[in-house]
């Protein structure tokens, strides 16, 4: 089957995450999406597989306009998609997740399926075994069993968004061998991804996104350094910064491992001091709110240790950490950092602490007007934190940041907010250096990350792959060390 | 009654546990699919009413059945529109309902308290009754205890056995993942709430009709809306272990009897309210049981492990979530 | 010229949501009318009688009204305490249960007072004791909770019952009657252990005057304490309780405390004020309903108390339907139902209507 992307567009409001790109994929071909965070990769694959509605433009299947608006009528076209969060039914087994959609009726075909399923898994040579669990397979276990069904159901055009992330090797090689086995046998590929080498390997054309539109495609044999260009853009200028000094070790951690996201967090070993600016780059879910929530204090390692000036800090409860000045702000804000319900002025005088039985509405209510006004937070002392906009959530929980702290960790800090107000943001930062708080942040812009950082680490899989002052790496090799050269 | 026969007290096991089975039943069905449906008690009430008024007024105990299994089945509809179109609380909606149903009951059933009226008397099955023991014990009852038996076994199938006994599993562990793969998870929510509140109303109508024949206020029937659901949680929402659950149950009300015999100088009260601080140590074990650190302990040992086995419920992953449309 | 073209003033929000208000009263109240005259035309009486009788039965003298203040005092004792299990998002089934534990305290210190001494001392005693024995039996359904993992309406349901047995016990065995044992409850307490009433409306004044200051403790400890504020936080993202430090334990066992307390408050009222004496139905469903009264009142401490008002009409004056129109008293238990459901309803389909609304724009 051969797809035709025209002129799509889908908009949030004033935001394009996808601007009239243009897109073909020939039939029995692998065609590989690249891009860094936020380009548009996942929104245009969402909506060719009819999980998002689109803005505007065509979806064209084999010269015939299509219109399809959820993923059962895209998969009645033939377009079926491997989601990044598995859409299955962990406690359910092999077998039963394979038949939930396809079987019908009252009687039992269990062994029809049975058949099925066991055909499918020996043409690709697959381990999996229809009447285990599906909670105790790994990820590139459900990815199969995913790809597998869709195959069953006619899917002529698979889409897979980063499955490579968080799977073993043999698993992606595996993975890979069934790709070219089902592109030899007419089927259309699409694979979405941030890794070079995998495309690389992989693809047969490649199609790279940048802020909503194409910027490039480019056909085997590849030239990474061109792709790179495509995917990130010009450099951008070193900005100047003035210099601080470093103090003390504030927290080291030592072959620390965790679990959390896809990918969880691989033996860590990092020393950060007084005063430095970290900022964590790398795709999304790499490893980075896991080290961050380690650090926090949130997230218990699974190994290693863990100190703050010295003192150890595994098995210490959440408490300790905050008595140590450690302060986490989370990339979700009203799931994790802001009560929903709750006015700005109740957030504040929640922050007061203090062993008041009482609260201090008069102070509290001057504080939020203060600090709404210092931070531009859009809404009254009364608006209830649900009816802030993103942006403003984003300023209201960094404007509760009290300024004595040892340690900052912040997840994604500026998600949402326009480059007037990120810049606001990273002035007010910087004064927490100044006053020899280290700061880690996590950031998907690695045109901010390189501005504002001194230090920079790269996670790739779970991994920290590159450790480098600012001033002696460039956009280059840290582009390279996000897509996985070192 | 100080003789003890044992097939006299399996019997007595199994014709009282029938209604409670009915009911556990239907809301393990209603559960697996997603929906908590706190109402149970107050159902029951309702359709025991209804069961004996209508009864009586026709004399006919099929109609009795047949409107008492609506009522449930009305309920239940109310419960599955507040939680799955308009998005409420179930806990909420399941409370008022469970509340408000048993007033009804008692306020339209007022003028038929302590009448005499038609009972569903024993039909021992011909030729199975005549096997000793087990006859005496199984199928030497009347038609609702046999409906029972056969429901344990019919729904096991059911929900194991055919492909849409998995959608109903399905939709309970993962609606989005329903939604993406073209079933509606509402309208398959909505049916199945439906089912489970008809076999509860034909639990209210065995009550009223043939275990604790009549109606009045009390009845007897009170109380037993919250041992299924507790039972519910017991049989981890399977249903043969459920059963097994609900037998348990009727088999310690019966010894309760015994034992007050027995030992007269212990409260009755004692016996009467046993079955629920022994349901909260159940739950809490069952609770136990689940934590990591307790199953990592019986890594090793074998036997430790098919207990915690035993007692682990898998809950249904989207259990009292109401699903929001779309992503 | 247009410069109020698309600007909503506050004053014109103000007079929609008002309008909006009285429009949802007015369809709520229609609906539940309409219900409850189908059920009562069902079974065959007459609707208006009905609700005449009920009007009547409450409000129609000064002893009526007295009445209706007397089931007033609990309910609304109950439904100040469950203000803070439900603002921290827990269903506190078991508050029936509380009042009965505190009744039994109550009454457990005043046995030690049955001959008449020290009157005021024992009384005060039977309150504190109350407050302790509902505090006590909350807790353990907090506990249940918290450490245990039991989901707190099976636990507060199970202890409900099992307060039931223990009152049962106590009533037809250490604590009955001499000589009879009976359903009429145990020993009637000497008039020095009675709380002094108004003589006409039966009404006692340290009653009302407890039920009034609960309703301005609870008022003050929502709105202007920590607590308060540490509850509505928790009880509205428990997630992001370590960004402010909270111990979501602490505050749950805490609220529920609070809770227990306010029962046990109820149950001692009952019986040094009402019934003198321990019966077996000492908490009269007052549990349960005022879970409805803090359901219906949007869990508003100032409202609450009409709402309960209004329930405690209903109790009181249905209990001439039985005498006057052979009916059954549960009728208002049919009603405050639907009270609730008719509510909920309504705002679900406005919060529906407004979504619908707001996707049709985008």
């Amino acid at each position: 089957m051969r797809i035709e992307l025209r002129d799509m567009h889908k908009h949030y409001g004033s935001i394009k995450a996808n601007n009239g790109i243009n897109l073909t994929v020939e039939e029995g071909t692998i065609h590989g999406i690249l891009g860094e965070n936020g380009a548009g990769k996942s929104t245009l694959m969402k909506v060719l597989a009819g999980y998002i509605t689109k803005t505007g433009g065509d979806i064209i299947i084999d010269g015939t306009v299509k219109d399809y608006h959820t993923p059962a009528e895209a998969s009645i076209q033939g377009i079926g998609m491997l989601y990044q969060e598995p859409l299955d039914y962990p406690p359910l087994t092999v077998l039963e997740n394979f038949m939930i959609g396809q079987a019908k009726g009252v009687s039992n075909q269990h062994s029809l399926f049975r058949e099925k399923l066991e055909e499918l898994i020996a043409h690709f040579n697959f381990t999996l075994d229809p009447d285990v669990i599906v909670k105790y397979l790994t990820v590139g276990e459900r990815q199969q069993l995913e790809m597998l069904r869709l195959l069953s159901l006619g899917i002529e055009v698979l889409i897979l968004d980063e499955p490579t992330t968080g799977i073993s090797d043999l698993q992606k090689e595996a993975l890979f061998n069934s790709l070219r086995k089902l592109a030899s046998e007419g089927k259309s590929i699409i694979l979405v991804s941030h890794k070079l080498k995998d495309s690389e390997a992989l693809c047969d054309r490649v199609t790279v996104l940048r802020d909503g539109e194409v910027t490039g495609s480019m056909e085997k044999p590849y030239d990474a350094n061109e792709l790179l260009a495509m995917m990130f853009g010009e450099p951008p200028l070193p900005s100047t910064r003035s210099a601080v000094d470093y103090g003390e070790t504030v927290l080291s951690m030592k072959n620390v491992s965790g679990l959390g996201e896809r990918t969880g967090l691989s033996r860590c070993t990092i020393d950060i001091r007084e005063g430095e600016m970290i900022g964590l780059a790398g795709l999304e879910g790499s490893g980075q709110g896991v080290f961050l929530r380690i650090a926090a204090g949130i997230t218990k390692p699974t190994e290693g240790s863990l100190s703050f000036f010295g003192g150890n800090m595994i098995g210490k409860k959440l408490h300790a950490f905050k008595k140590e000045g450690v302060v986490f702000l989370p990339a979700s804000r009203l799931e994790e950092g802001l009560m929903p319900d709750l006015s700005i002025q109740e957030h504040f005088a929640l922050k007061e602490g203090g062993s008041s039985f009482f609260v201090k509405w008069d102070e509290a209510r001057a504080e939020s007007s203060q600090k709404t006004e210092k931070f531009r937070v859009k809404g009254t002392p009364d608006t209830i934190a649900e009816a802030l906009s993103g942006g403003n959530q984003q300023r209201l929980m960094l404007s509760l940041l009290s300024k004595e702290s040892t340690l900052l960790l912040l997840e994604q800090p500026t998600r949402g907010l326009d480059v007037e107000s990120s810049n606001w943001v990273w002035w007010h930062l910087s004064k927490y250096c100044l006053r020899k708080t280290a700061v880690i942040f996590s950031s998907t812009d690695l045109d901010e990350i390189m501005s504002i950082a001194d230090r920079i680490l790269v996670f790739f899989d779970g991994r920290i792959i590159k450790d480098v002052q600012r001033d002696e790496t460039d956009a280059r090799e840290l582009a390279e060390a996000i897509a996985g050269r070192v | 009654m100080t003789g003890f026969d044992l097939t006299i007290l399996l019997g007595g096991v199994v014709a009282g546990a029938a209604p409670i089975l009915l009911a556990t039943l239907g809301e393990t069905i209603t559960e697996k699919a997603g929906i908590i449906n706190l109402s149970l008690d107050g159902t029951i009430m309702l359709s025991a009413m209804t069961a004996f008024v209508v009864a009586f007024n026709t004399e006919s105990l099929v109609a009795g059945f047949v409107s008492a299994a609506i009522v449930g089945a009305l309920v239940a509809a109310v419960v599955g529109i507040f939680s799955i179109y308009l998005e409420q609380s179930q806990v909420a909606v399941g409370f008022v309902l469970t509340l408000m149903a048993r007033d009804l009951a008692y306020f339209l059933g007022n003028p038929y308290t302590r009448l005499p009226g038609p009972s569903v008397g024993p039909q021992p099955i011909p030729l199975l009754k005549d096997i000793p023991f087990l006859g005496d014990v199984f199928f030497n009852h009347s038609f609702p205890v046999y409906l029972s038996l056969l429901l344990i076994g019919l729904i096991w199938w059911y929900m194991y056995r055919t492909p849409q006994g998995l959608r109903l599993r399905s939709v309970g562990e993962n609606p989005g993942a329903c939604f993406a793969r073209g079933i509606n998870p509402r309208s398959l929510q909505m049916v199945y709430v439906l089912c489970g509140g008809f076999f509860v109303g034909l639990a209210g109508a065995t009550f009223s009709l043939c275990t604790k024949p009549g109606w009045g206020r009390p009845q007897g029937a009170e109380g037993t809306g919250w041992i299924a659901l507790a039972l519910v949680i017991f049989g981890g929402w399977h249903p043969i272990r459920a059963a097994i659950g609900a037998y348990l149950f009727a088999f310690l009300q019966v010894m309760g009897i015994y034992f007050q015999e027995w030992f007269p100088s212990v409260p009755a009260q004692v016996f009467q309210v046993a079955p629920f601080p022994l349901m909260i140590f159940t739950l809490i074990f069952i609770n136990f049981a689940q934590k990591e650190s307790v199953i990592k302990r019986a890594e090793g040992r074998g036997w430790l492990q098919v207990i915690l086995r035993l007692f682990s419920g898998a809950m249904p992953t989207s259990l009292g979530k109401p699903h929001k449309t779309g992503q | 010229m247009q410069e109020k073209n698309g600007m909503n003033t506050s004053a014109s929000i103000h007079d929609k949501a008002i309008v909006r208000f009285s429009r949802d009263l007015v369809l709520t109240v229609l609906v539940v009318v309409s219900f409850t005259t189908l059920i009562i035309v069902l079974s065959g009486a007459p609707p208006l009688a009905a609700y005449y009788h009920i009007f009547k039965g409450s409000l129609g003298s000064w002893v009526k009204l007295g009445h209706v203040i007397r089931v007033w005092i609990p309910l609304t004792l109950c439904t100040c305490g469950l203000l803070y299990t439900f603002r921290i998002g827990l269903w506190n089934i078991g508050v029936e249960g509380q009042v009965i534990m505190g009744a039994i305290f109550a009454t457990y210190v005043l046995r030690f007072g049955m001959d008449g001494r020290m009157a005021t001392f024992f009384l005060i005693a039977a309150f504190v004791a109350g407050v302790a024995g509902g505090a006590l039996w909350a807790l353990i359904a907090g506990y249940l909770k918290t450490k245990g993992g039991v989901n707190e309406i099976f636990a507060g349901l199970g202890l409900n019952f099992v307060a039931q047995g223990i009152i049962l016990w106590l009533i037809f065995g250490p604590w009955k009657r001499a000589g009879i044992a009976s359903m009429s409850g145990t020993e009637l307490l000497p008039r020095e252990l009675w709380l002094s009433y108004v003589s006409t409306m039966r009404l006692s004044p340290l009653g009302l005057s407890l039920a009034l200051c609960a309703i301005i403790v609870t008022a003050v400890m929502l709105r202007y304490t920590k607590i308060g504020l540490c509850l509505k936080a928790l009880g509205s993202n428990p997630n992001a309780a370590h960004i402010f430090d909270l111990n979501t334990r602490l505050y749950m066992l805490l609220a529920m405390v609070f809770a227990g307390g306010f029962a046990g408050l109820a149950g001692s009222i009952q019986v040094t004020g009402v019934y003198h004496r321990l019966i077996p139905a000492i908490s009269s469903n007052y549990g349960y309903l005022a879970l409805l009264v803090a359901m219906l009142s949007n869990y508003n401490v100032w409202i609450g108390p009409v709402v309960a008002f209004f329930f405690a009409c209903l109790n009181v004056g249905s209990i001439q339907l039985p005498m006057m129109l052979q009916l059954d008293s549960s009728l208002s238990g049919v009603i405050q139902g639907a009270l609730v459901l008719a509510a909920l309803a309504v705002h679900a389909w406005r919060i529906r209507a407004r979504r619908i609304a707001e996707e049709t724009w985008n």
